[in-house]
């Protein structure tokens, strides 16, 4: 089992969080997981441009939106 | 009912795309257009990053598209949500913690001053004007969390990335009053990897970097209840 | 194994692309819906990055420490990636606004209840 194997499970799991949970925010930080790691990957991939859009505008400007607007609105999802 | 006709549907999906990747082999060369650039590119616009030479000048006119795109969302959602109404229920403001509020005062310039070097520097390094757009706007987000009464002057805002568009289209079309096409390298090259080389792409780039963390904040400051 | 080895990065990308899917198709909250598109995309942007990749190649960058005569990636699809990426975000800053101004009219944020057409 190489790390990539490793990682890539990491992700799928982290995915699946965000869809399961019932509580908005920490589906938002299981999101912010899977776009780390998603960096990560293109770090492997032999894309440096990629890797830094995707871990600033992903995991910084998104999270931050989401959080934002879940304030102004419902936290649980029922 | 709906659940079993979704799981069905992702179900032939799944078929259909496990007989279409087996026909992608992984790693190996497939087309021939990323052999010309990467074998003329460095020679043609003068840029060591081949990604860069590839979005300004190679396809500058999708970088156009994009740069209208973020245009319109931000004025869609300048217009759904511009116009607050009075607070119905007022929470009660509390400020934030020490910690967040020092580190706002020591990080915010070294944080301006890394976003400014990743788009200026677009042409040598990984980087470029959209991730220094975003290392920007995450600098004012931190401003917006630190605390409650600081605000970024909106009208300021509105006008630099005017300003920065206005130099994108005008460099572009600067290239059409000497006679050459529309978007094309009309600049000096300059020596290889140095600061000023590489044409038009530094300056599109900076416009492109200042428009990005404008728009960016500009969005934050309309989604928080500007005013 | 040396089938998964190879073709990791796919079922990685796809996994993530029906995770969002079916988020997308089931789920009836509005908020939820739209964390589904940011998972949909990012499962797209992964395996388009993972088609342009070569065994043996570096990243398309002339430096001191890489002359140009190295075998390089395809620089193609992330040039479109970095486009798309910007894009994606900005589509979902607009989709938030239109949920919160829906949730400050009917107070609610379940599908099944935003049904007020004048047809």
């Amino acid at each position: 089992m190489t790390i990539i194997t490793i990682l890539i499970l990491l992700m799928l799991i982290a995915a699946i969080a965000a869809a399961v949970f019932k509580d908005l925010l920490n589906a938002v930080i299981a999101l912010c997981i899977v776009s780390l790691i998603n960096a990560l990957l293109f770090y492997f991939l032999h894309a440096p441009d990629v890797a830094m859009a995707e871990a600033a505008i992903g995991a910084a400007l998104v999270t931050a939106i989401f959080v934002i607007v879940i304030k102004k609105t419902t936290r649980y999802e029922e | 009912m709906r659940k079993i006709i979704s799981i069905l549907l992702l179900f032939i999906l799944t078929a259909g795309f496990t007989l279409c990747l087996l026909d992608i082999p992984f790693g190996e060369q497939k087309t021939k257009v990323g052999n010309y650039y990467i074998n003329n590119g460095a020679r043609e616009t003068g840029a060591a990053n081949i990604v860069t030479s590839v979005v300004v000048n190679y396809r500058g006119f999708d970088t156009l598209g994009e740069i209208t795109i973020l245009f319109t969302a931000a004025i869609g959602l300048a217009a759904v949500l511009g116009h607050p109404k009075k607070n119905k229920d007022p929470q009660p403001k509390e400020p934030a913690s020490l910690i967040v509020y020092t580190g706002y005062r020591i990080l915010f310039p070294f944080m301006l001053l890394f976003g400014a070097y990743i788009f200026i520097h677009g042409h040598l390094t990984p980087g470029g004007g959209f991730q220094g757009g975003a290392v920007i706007a995450s600098a004012f987000i931190l401003m917006y969390m630190s605390s409650k009464d600081k605000k970024i002057n909106p009208t300021a805002v509105k006008i630099i990335e005017s300003l920065a568009g206005l130099t994108f289209v005008g460099t572009a079309a600067a290239a059409l009053t000497l006679g050459r096409p529309f978007l094309s390298n009309f600049m000096p090259k300059g020596e290889f990897m140095t600061l000023l080389s590489a044409g038009i792409i530094p300056v599109i780039y900076i416009a492109v970097g200042f428009k990005v963390g404008a728009e960016f904040s500009g969005i934050i400051h309309d989604l928080t209840g500007g005013n | 194994m040396d089938f998964l080895n190879n073709y990791i990065y796919y079922i990685g990308a796809f996994g993530l692309f029906f995770i969002g899917l079916y988020t997308m198709l089931i789920k009836k909250n509005l908020i939820k819906i739209i964390i589904g598109l940011t998972l949909l995309d990012s499962g797209i942007y992964l395996f388009f990055v993972a088609v342009g990749y070569l065994h043996k190649g570096t990243a398309p960058i002339i430096s001191g420490h890489s002359p140009a005569s190295e075998k390089m990636v395809d620089p193609v699809p992330q040039a479109l990636i970095l486009t798309a990426i910007v894009i994606g975000v900005s589509i979902l800053a607009l989709a938030l606004s239109l949920a919160v101004k829906l949730y400050q009219h009917y107070h609610t944020l379940n599908i099944k209840n935003i049904k007020e057409l004048k047809w």
